[in-house]
């Protein structure tokens, strides 16, 4: 049995009065690429943003059940926000690299987390290089490091979106559609970078795009209106779903 | 049956005329400037060409313009007197103003900021002979009796009102300033595990620093200009402050003090027009320069 990343116990949540999600019930495997299909407004990005509580910063959230990540319930009132979102990265639909220095940008969230412990120049390029290096994206961006990091192309800032979560070493990497915003080539490469971090981090990836779950994941789940329908090995859920639903969606009957 | 394509119905003229309208509008604003500027500079002319010592005029201190004998024009003491009560004003408002700025753009939520913010607003509907008033009948005493000092019409009272007088339009601008940076940036730092705090002070502020500097230039055009509330709390007399304790006399406040007893035409009358030139020569660059940081953002 491999290890589990991220558990979530009869989850649901709710936007005010609206209930986004329904006693979801889903374990992710830690060092695999699992993907969450499933059609629009369906709650892929909701169940995805409870996992590091970035749905929190609407204020008018509310959430039933639990949610682990290594075996550590993070719902709870004591959990340290911070060491949560260091733990658990999260990148965006559209790519948003804050607007400083790539080089700023990539060390962003170290800074955050290091505290007191003394970090020199030195290591600081090293970190840099090492996490623009995981991306595939060093050798494009090497002699532009102090440039604005919103001047890169969309490719670029994704990749770098991802590299800034990397040198606090996070356990698990939630990506909500990260190549919608990308062109076919750009889409290609982000998933080849991706399909490259698996085993180092848990990566959990939310995708409407059916072809890219096939390609780029080892393990998914669909989910219908707020409902955690199947998951399963991405093959065999492809191939042979067990429901009815997960086969129309996936033969584009609906969503 | 007759078509009536080309008809030009009452909708046709009204357009028209609304079209004429706004237009004349939006010229007779640049005519009126132009012509104020042209107006201040003949009645200035004859000074400037006729009297006017350069060096005497920016590096004097004797402002006697009223001397039948031996007029002297020199405005060092006006300059030192302006600029060190638009300098206190920018050292109270700017971190009232951003403070302000801040909780409202950023912490504050519903009814809260909304109240806050026509608080704000309405702070700066306050006429500035209202302002020269709480200086001349709280302010004074105040300082008269905190300090021990014999005057309290003074640079520190002079600044004081003057910095909370331009701290609500200067909120305002920079509220404006902190809400036009994208909250995806704020979204992105939160969930890479920054506080609300870490937010503000690493990504918002630097983020909006081109508008927040337009903002304190504009106070500090505001400062600057400011005439009514500078004229009755500075204690209007001719000097270089070494204190804050100092009394002092601005550029504005001579013009408005000094232009009802002066004869159309006399060099008196000229060199206070003069200094209206200088006047509007110094806010016109402040108010391009803000101009010029606002559009540094947009570029980038
Ligand atoms: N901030 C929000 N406030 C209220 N309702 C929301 C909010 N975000 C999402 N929802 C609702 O929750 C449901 C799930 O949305 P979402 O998780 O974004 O779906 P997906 O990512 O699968 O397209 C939708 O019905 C959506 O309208
Ligand atoms: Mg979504």
């Amino acid at each position: 049995m491999a290890e589990i990343a991220v558990e979530t116990r009869k989850l649901s949540l709710w936007y005010g009065t609206f209930q986004a999600l329904f006693d979801v019930d889903f374990r992710v495997k830690k060092g695999m690429i699992t993907s969450l299909i499933g059609p629009s407004g369906c709650g892929k990005s909701t169940l995805l943003r409870t996992i590091n509580r970035v749905n929190e910063r609407l204020g008018y959230v509310r959430t039933r059940g639990t949610v682990e990540v290594m075996g550590e319930d993070i719902l709870g009132e004591h959990v340290e926000l911070a060491r949560l979102r260091k733990e658990v990265g999260m990148v965006f639909q559209r790519p948003n690299p804050l607007p400083l220095s790539v080089r700023d940008n990539v060390l962003f969230s170290h800074r955050l987390h290091r505290g007191d412990t003394s970090v020199t120049k030195a290591d600081e390029e090293d970190l840099v290089e090492d996490a623009l290096r995981q991306v595939l994206l060093w050798d494009d961006v090497k002699d532009r490091l102090d440039r604005k990091a919103t001047r890169l192309s969309l490719e670029e800032q994704q990749k770098l979106c991802i590299a800034r979560l990397l040198p606090v070493k996070p356990t698990v990497l939630l990506m909500d559609e990260p190549t919608s915003a990308l062109d076919p080539k750009a889409t290609k490469a982000l998933e080849e970078l991706i399909w490259g971090l698996r085993g180092a981090y848990t990566i959990l990836i939310v995708t409407h795009n059916m072809a890219q779950a096939r390609r780029a994941s080892e393990e998914c789940a669909f989910m219908l209106m707020g409902k955690m329908m199947e998951v399963g090995p991405t093959d065999g859920l492809f191939l042979a779903p067990r429901l009815p639903e997960t086969a129309d969606y996936i033969e584009g009957r609906y969503g | 049956m007759q078509t009536d394509l080309d008809a030009r119905g009452f909708d046709w003229y009204m357009d028209r005329a609304v079209a004429v309208g706004v237009f004349v509008g939006g010229i007779s604003a640049i005519v009126f400037i132009i012509g104020i500027f042209l107006f201040v500079t003949r009645e200035g002319l004859s000074f400037v060409i006729g009297p006017m010592d350069l060096k005497e005029f920016f590096g004097s201190i004797a402002w006697r313009p009223t001397s039948i004998r031996n007029p002297t024009y020199g405005i060092l003491a006006l300059m030192a007197g302006t600029a060190s009560v638009t300098g206190l004003a920018m050292l109270v408002a700017v971190p009232f103003s951003l403070g302000a700025a801040i909780y409202i753009a950023e912490f504050a939520t519903g009814r809260t900021r909304e109240a806050l913010k026509v608080l704000v607003e309405l702070l700066a509907a306050i006429p500035s002979v209202v302002w020269g008033f709480i200086g001349l009948s709280i302010m004074n005493p105040l300082i008269i009796d905190l300090f021990d000092v014999p005057i309290g019409l003074t640079v520190l009272n002079a600044g004081v009102i003057l910095g909370l007088m331009a701290a609500p339009i200067m909120t305002t601008i920079a509220e404006d300033a902190l809400k036009a940076v994208p909250d995806s940036y704020r979204e992105a730092a939160e969930a890479m595990g920054a506080t609300r705090w870490q937010v503000v002070f690493q990504v918002v502020l630097p983020a909006a620093k081109n508008g927040l500097m337009a903002a304190i230039l504009l106070g500090v055009g505001r400062g600057f200009g400011e005439t009514m509330a500078v004229l009755m709390a500075s204690g209007h007399s001719i000097n270089i402050p070494t204190s804050p304790f100092d009394s002092v006399r601005a550029l504005t406040a001579t013009i408005a003090a000094e232009l009802g007893d002066t004869a159309v035409g006399s060099d008196h009358y000229g060199v206070l027009f003069t200094l209206g030139i200088f006047l509007f020569l110094v806010t016109f660059v402040i108010n391009l320069t803000a101009d010029l940081v606002v559009r540094g953002v947009r570029e980038q």
